[in-house]
């Protein structure tokens, strides 16, 4: 997408999620600040899965593990009475980026199927690592005992932690676009056209591919803090991997390699799931059938439909 | 731990291997051939288990419910991948892969509104429900004896299939050529049909055998898909021979680990440590062991010939 185009449609729909919570506030229904913040949320992991999906063509099947590392990062210190947002926060994006780092290592070696079962398999240990952290819960999680701690800003006011929200994942839309329009982004786009001609004209695009999932991952660590945050409790669900499924069909939905498109997708898929759970206590067989029509016949997702633009860089 | 333990753990090792390989061969066929990745494939194992359930109450017999529910399984993976799949062939694996997650969650609904979420039970039949003697004083069900039977004479069966037919020429072919085999003059989509319903009928035939000793719930496939996943990955996607290496190796690493990590470990460090490191180690094995063998190998044990 043209960089013009993408700060339009960053200022504008930023600006339209500015205004959710005195719209909430007006109509009396302080649940849509709630709702639309883990929006956000999923948005931010979606877009960091994009990073490397969409830009670089490394199908992870294992995202949601650096959703759960950034989760864990706040709530482990917070366990032991360190409230200190920057402590917690900052350990999330780089104990999330050490993950991705050690995982890309070992999955970029490999391609296909078997780059997808690996990252799945990776996402897997950290899963039953978290169910047998005793000490942090198990399998049952934990709560949350207090919001992260940023001084005078307060979190646990839900419009404080609601803006909050929103200016990271716009800081973090702004940066990604920078990234992927940059010379490192072009080299990531390129190995994922055609490696070896990427190679041939004097790259190496593993470490370039590695640096990218590191990035993926410590965007995903943060969104996991987010998380936390949001739901005040933390459980090792969070990395199992149907929620990776879900982050990656928010790419999908809403069009890979668009960055915007996977906010799109996560907040129409969170919607879905909010109207179709209110309907009945069986959405999810509704629920599956869109997710093969979608794929099936709306292969550029809804940025593609939208906006009608290729989505595939040139 | 003594000599008739770690035989009777090694036995389990091995009857797990056994319900692996069943999933896997399907899994991997289907792979090799139409080049599909099928998260799917743990749902037609679950409707096995559901379907031999549900026709044994009726039937009041388990071989009975057992001869029915297979080729009801078979129909349910051919109706499937006449409706759905057929179409994911051409397209990439982040769209299969996206595509039966989609089918994954229709399934599981679908058997909690047919059956609930709680999971039902079926017992032993009378006639496999004793137990054998393997060596003196060492007793070993009966059942779990038959379900290592069983699935040995498939994995013969299927090794003739493959190997002695004119079937399983065009199935070898496929894998190498699907092109060049429909040139040919093959119906290469009624051969899709046909690979397609054999590995659904193995899943079902594993999740009917699963049913009298495994909790048959929704979600009982995905338990074990992501191990078949392991399974296949570590021996080499497409190759059946791998699909048995695999699912033995995988067996006998996840039963053994859950049932000597702990004690071994106990002598290496403090027995609480162990205690709590058992477990969680032990749960991790086998994806320590997938990613150690794509570290040395990343196309896996036996990579399939004929495909670049």
């Amino acid at each position: 997408m043209a960089r013009g185009r993408r700060a339009l449609v960053l200022g504008v729909g930023g600006l339209a999620l500015a205004l959710v919570p005195p719209l909430a506030a007006a109509l009396n229904q302080p649940f849509y600040v709630d709702l639309f913040r883990r929006m956000m949320i999923f948005a931010l992991a979606a877009a960091s899965l994009d990073l490397i999906l969409g830009y670089g063509g490394m199908v992870s099947f294992g995202h949601a593990a650096y959703l759960g590392i950034g989760a864990y990062a706040v709530g482990i210190p917070a366990f032991h009475g360190v409230d200190n947002g920057f402590v917690q926060w900052g350990l999330a994006i780089v104990a999330s980026g050490l993950a991705a780092l050690v995982i890309g290592a070992i999955s970029i070696r490999t391609s296909g199927v078997y780059f997808i079962m690996i990252t799945l398999a990776f996402a897997q240990m950290l899963y039953y690592l978290g169910i047998s952290l005793e000490t942090y819960g198990g399998d049952n999680g934990m709560r949350l005992a207090r919001r992260s701690l940023f001084g005078p800003v307060d979190l646990t006011n839900p419009a404080v932690f609601y803006y909050v929200v929103l200016v990271i994942l716009v800081l973090c839309l702004v940066v990604g676009g920078h990234v992927v329009d940059s010379r490192f982004g072009m080299v990531i786009r390129a190995a994922r056209s055609n490696e070896p001609r990427a190679r041939a004209i004097g790259f190496s695009p593993f470490r370039y591919k590695l640096a990218a999932f590191t990035i993926a991952g410590s965007m995903g660590g943060l969104a996991g803090a987010l998380l936390a945050n949001q739901t005040e409790y933390l459980t090792p669900d969070f990395m199992h991997w149907t929620r990776s499924g879900e982050i990656m069909f928010m790419v999908i939905l809403g069009g890979m390699g668009t960055l915007i498109g996977p906010v799109v997708g996560a907040i129409v898929l969170l919607l879905l799931e909010d109207v179709l759970s209110a309907l009945t206590a069986h959405w999810q067989i509704v629920l599956g059938p869109i997710l093969i029509t979608v794929v099936l016949f709306a292969r550029r997702g809804l940025h593609g439909l939208l906006a009608g633009a290729r989505p595939r860089d040139g | 731990m003594n000599a008739a333990l770690v035989l009777e753990q090694t036995l389990n090792g091995l009857q797990y291997g056994v319900m692996l390989f069943l999933m896997a061969a399907g899994l991997t066929l289907v792979f090799g051939i139409m080049n599909l990745v099928n998260l799917a494939h743990g749902s037609l194992y679950m409707v096995g288990a559901y379907l031999a359930t549900a026709f044994a109450h009726w039937t009041g017999s388990f071989f009975l419910g057992a001869v029915l529910a297979l080729p009801a399984t078979l129909l349910v993976g051919v109706g499937v991948e006449v409706i759905a799949l057929r179409t994911l062939y051409e397209r990439d694996h982040l769209d299969q892969v996206l595509a039966t997650f989609g089918l994954i969650l229709f399934f599981n609904e679908l058997i909690a509104i047919l059956w609930g979420r709680a999971a039902i039970y079926t017992s032993v039949p009378p006639l496999l429900g004793g137990h054998l003697r393997v060596l003196p004083g060492v007793p070993y069900p009966t059942y779990r004896a038959a379900i290592i039977v069983v699935g040995v004479a498939v994995a013969i069966l299927l090794w003739v299939l493959v190997t002695r037919t004119r079937l399983g020429m065009l199935i070898r072919a496929g894998a190498s050529n699907r092109t060049m085999v429909g040139a040919l003059g093959v119906n290469i989509r009624l051969l899709d049909t046909l690979v397609f319903g054999l590995g659904a009928a193995l899943a079902g035939l594993a999740g009917l055998i699963a049913g009298p000793i495994y909790s048959v719930q929704p979600g009982m496939g995905e338990e074990i898909l992501i191990q078949v996943f392991v399974v296949i990955v570590i021996g080499g996607i497409g190759s059946i021979r791998g699909a048995v290496v695999g699912a033995v190796v995988v067996g006998m690493v996840d039963t053994l680990g859950r049932a000597f990590l702990k004690p071994v470990l106990s002598t290496v460090v403090s027995a609480p440590a162990a205690d709590k490191a058992g477990p969680a180690l032990a749960s991790m094995l086998i994806y320590l062991l997938m990613a150690a063998v794509l570290f040395f190998r990343p196309e896996g044990l036996f990579p399939a010939r004929g495909r670049s």
